[in-house]
């Protein structure tokens, strides 16, 4: 009795964070872009315009939801929810401080793995729902862009999970005693990327590449829906960055292994987790958006290999040596740098000119 | 053996939009509180009648390819042409400055204000009162390029960015 109780008002406290946090994310990419941009961004509605995001959501929620007369009527009902809950889902087992989480999973990282794919189903529901040969291609772009940059991305976190031992959130945390963006900078880099794949960010952010495809996968999406997936694509990069913090740059645990109580370590969680989307933000501000055969390209020939090797040198250093001394960091950052240009002989992005 | 494509230039882009995000002020003017000058010369779209030189001889209205300017005259108390009724349809005006150009006497100037919107269409008629050069009707010099040295000098983002590069610093909370 107790526990479902216990769960009913955690699911409700992550659901109300969660919400109020995209709206934070969202104000601050769209202030942060436009600092990039050297324009003052939204400005008008609240104190530095930190009421925009509310006044969007009234404005997208009381406008007509219109559903394409030859589109597939449940599918495309279904698709928004099916593309946030898993996105939301991701949240139970994020641990913003010890003992702060909603279920403490032992194979944590592997559902978090397991269920943030589940999203783009929905992506392919809306694409196939829509009617639209502009969803639809949008759609298929995505499935094409998710299936190939889990592999790298579910390899670097195989890395993290062979250091720490561990495939539980706290646990990592807890055997993490050097970060492990330190120890494992390349694994980083590739994590990095494959998520920020996973979450359309910009450089892949081909399916819903607006000067091919309208607006991709939600092109015929309006109101509360649309809502829905923006809301849904908010949620999934605050998740990321939750699971970033956790997987390499120590969860919530202050530098020199100083563990406080609810305030400080919290509030430094966040900080890191924000930290991660403005290193998102900035990403997306300077390098424009790959062709589709560089990005299918980047993850099968660039990412891939190198995630195979990253993951391999981290198996035999945890073999050899289990205490991971401190000199690893200098062996790792240079293992990295020499892969990398090693490996950019070899790889070339498609065809045409990509300089990297 | 040459080493390239490694991310070189991506670490480059990513420094130096950074750097600009830091050290840049913004670019961009917020519109209604910061109004930029315009052009000097500019063929703002209104026009502005001067009384004291017209003569009402109504070459103006005969060079307006469109037929917009309306001039009745009568014979004034010394024997001269008083404008009755001088009446220019904004409205219908294409702002090609053949009027100003065609007005021997340097009565017709451009205007340089373009907040001109209104809510009626017959209010973009206007007559000799609202012709007149007023507080917020200026001439501009286009065509009279002696009228410039009273107008303030058209601002350029350039200028503005060279400016702020080192004096001011909005961006990041600034409202």
């Amino acid at each position: 009795m107790m526990d479902w109780l216990h769960w009913a008002i955690f699911t409700g406290i992550i659901l109300v964070f969660v919400l109020v946090m995209v709206m934070v994310l969202i104000m601050i990419e769209r202030r942060g872009i436009a600092r990039f941009q050297l324009r003052p961004g939204p400005n008008r509605v609240g104190p530095f315009g930190a009421l925009q995001p509310v006044a969007d959501a009234i404005k997208v929620l009381t406008k007509e939801d219109i559903i394409p007369s030859a589109g597939d009527k449940w599918v495309h009902w279904m698709a928004p929810v099916i593309v946030f809950v898993p996105a939301f889902m991701i949240f139970a087992v994020v641990p913003f401080q010890k003992g702060a989480i909603l279920a403490d999973l032992n194979i944590g990282i592997l559902y978090i793995i397991a269920i943030s794919s589940v999203g783009v189903v929905g992506v392919f529901m809306a694409g196939w729902g829509s009617n639209n040969k502009y969803s639809l291609i949008g759609a298929m772009r995505a499935v094409a862009q998710m299936v190939s940059y889990e592999i790298p991305l579910v390899l670097s976190i195989v890395g993290v999970v062979l250091a720490a031992g561990a495939l539980s959130m706290t646990t990592i945390v807890e055997n993490q005693s050097i970060p492990y963006i330190l120890l494992q900078p390349l694994g980083f880099l590739i994590f990095f990327l494959g998520s920020s794949a996973e979450l359309n960010r910009t450089p892949f952010d081909l399916l819903e590449a607006e000067s091919e495809i309208v607006a991709g996968y939600h092109t015929e999406y309006s109101g509360m829906k649309f809502a829905l997936f923006y809301l849904g694509e908010y949620a999934h990069a605050l998740a990321v960055a939750a699971v970033t913090t956790v997987l390499f740059l120590g969860g919530w645990k202050l530098p020199w292994g100083i563990i406080s109580d609810f305030p400080v370590a919290f509030i430094w969680f966040m900080a890191k987790m924000v930290a991660v989307f403005l290193l998102f933000l900035w990403v997306r501000a300077t390098i424009p958006r790959l062709r589709v055969d560089q990005v299918m390209a980047f993850a099968w020939k660039g990412l891939f290999p190198l995630a195979l090797a990253n993951m391999f040198i981290i198996a035999v250093e945890v073999l050899i040596w289990p205490n991971t001394p401190w000199p690893l960091i200098l062996v790792n950052f240079a293992a990295a740098g020499v892969l990398i240009v090693i490996w950019s002989r070899f790889f070339h992005t498609g065809g045409g000119r990509v300089e990297v | 053996m040459r080493f390239d494509h490694y991310g070189k230039g991506i670490a480059k882009g990513m420094a130096l939009t950074l750097k600009h995000a830091l050290t840049r002020s913004n670019i961009t003017v917020r519109y209604p509180e910061e109004k930029l000058h315009n052009s000097r010369r500019i063929r703002g779209p209104e026009l502005v009648w001067d009384p004291e030189r017209c003569t009402v001889c109504a070459t103006c209205a005969k060079a307006c390819p469109q037929g917009n300017i309306t001039i009745v005259s009568s014979i004034g108390p010394d024997n001269k042409y008083v404008p009755e009724r001088f009446e220019i349809d904004h409205g219908r005006c294409m702002f090609d400055g053949l009027c100003v150009e065609a007005c021997p006497f340097e009565a017709l100037h451009m205007g340089r204000e373009y907040e001109r919107g209104t809510y009626r269409r017959g209010s973009l008629v206007e007559n000799k009162e609202q012709l007149e050069a007023s507080d917020v009707r200026h001439p501009s010099a286009y065509f009279r390029p002696e009228f410039e040295a009273e107008i303030p000098e058209q601002t350029l983002l350039v200028n503005r960015q060279i400016r702020g590069t080192k004096t001011r610093r909005r961006g990041w909370l600034s409202p």
